[in-house]
């Protein structure tokens, strides 16, 4: 006897994930997914956010790592609020993760909320945390061909950071390539090109997140 | 290793629909071709995962779902594989948007019973 089912496998985490952006919508906290490869600079884009957010705008962080607290401690000693998630092992953050975590943070004190996925451009895309926006970061020394690599994660962005815009010239990065690439996949998202070391390029997406702020 | 959690989200989604009605024999499967799913890891932790219950032993019956695009420009509808291509074969025109590829459902489960034919 067969029985119909047609049920999306992963209906589980989205039940959660709507319970995260109903809760997060309550306490008016915009919260971003940041995804990205490891070393791509996530932290530092958070911290460099971070300083160039007005004041009425609260950062805070929830972070996500297969093991240690090293984000987590460079956050704090910043002053901004972060409680790290540790996936043992798991290559991405899932909705019943970011609920764990947002219990161990202050959310009256937070507007932005960044939720810094685990490095990895494959499975974190496939994952609804409840996030109101997802952000992408590539970054020149991974180079130009990573859109055409990693469709479903490019695809997933609401907006495209590339970071280490600095070292073009020592990478033969051909910045049109990579965006035709990125143009496949996601005709609309907003791409930012920019330098977390030197600071250029950050106030645009800044400016944008700041669009979205909920207060 | 993100087989693990899908694995388990297929075979509670079994157990559901199952209903304690009999054994499971087969689950249908959806799976994009754009999707990082692996059919053999998947198996492989279904067959750990569901011992013990009504699941045990089940065949999981994977079918691929093709990936397709259609172009922006000139509404032409096509195929595609990874890596994407640069553009649309008919006209050239990058702007494409992919629409099928990225389904991952449980169609359907097969319950063992007295008209089953096994």
């Amino acid at each position: 006897m067969e029985i119909p089912v047609v049920k999306q496998i992963l209906s589980a985490n989205d039940e959660v994930a709507a319970g995260v952006r109903d809760a997060l919508a309550q306490q008016g906290i915009l919260a971003v997914n940041v995804m990205a490869s490891p070393g791509a600079g996530k932290t530092s884009l958070i911290l460099a956010t971070a300083a160039g957010l007005p004041a009425r705008l609260r950062p805070g962080v929830i972070e996500g790592d297969l093991a240690s607290t090293i984000d987590t401690d460079t956050l704090t000693a910043r002053g901004i609020p972060a409680v790290q998630i540790n996936t043992g092992g798991n290559c991405h953050l899932d909705a019943p993760m970011i609920r764990a975590g947002l219990a161990h943070l202050p959310l009256a004190e937070i507007d932005l909320l960044f939720i810094e996925n685990v490095g990895n451009l494959v499975c974190p895309a496939g994952w609804d945390l409840g996030a109101d926006a997802a952000v992408v970061i590539a970054s020149v020394p991974e180079g130009h061909d990573k859109p055409y690599k990693y469709p479903g994660m490019f695809a997933a962005a609401d907006a495209v950071v590339l970071n280490k815009a600095d070292l073009v010239a020592y990478f033969d990065f051909d910045l049109a390539y990579f965006e035709r690439g990125l143009r496949m996949v996601n005709p609309d998202a907003p791409l930012f090109v920019v330098s977390c070391r030197t600071g250029n390029g950050v106030a645009a997406w800044v400016n944008w997140l700041v669009g979205r702020a909920k207060r | 290793m993100h087989e693990l959690s899908v694995t388990q989200g297929i075979l509670n989604l079994a157990l559901d629909a199952a209903h304690g009605a009999g054994r499971i024999v087969a689950i249908d499967l959806m799976v994009g071709e754009l999707t990082s799913f692996v059919d053999d890891s998947i198996q492989f932790y279904f067959d750990i995962l569901g011992k013990g219950t009504a699941a045990e032993g089940a065949l999981l019956r994977i079918r691929r779902e093709p990936a397709s695009a259609v172009c922006g420009q000139c509404g032409h509808a096509f195929r595609v594989g990874a890596p994407l291509p640069p553009g649309c074969p008919a006209c050239g025109s990058s702007h494409l948007r992919i629409t099928g590829g990225s389904a991952l459902r449980v169609e359907s489960i097969e319950i063992e019973d007295g008209d089953s034919g096994r």
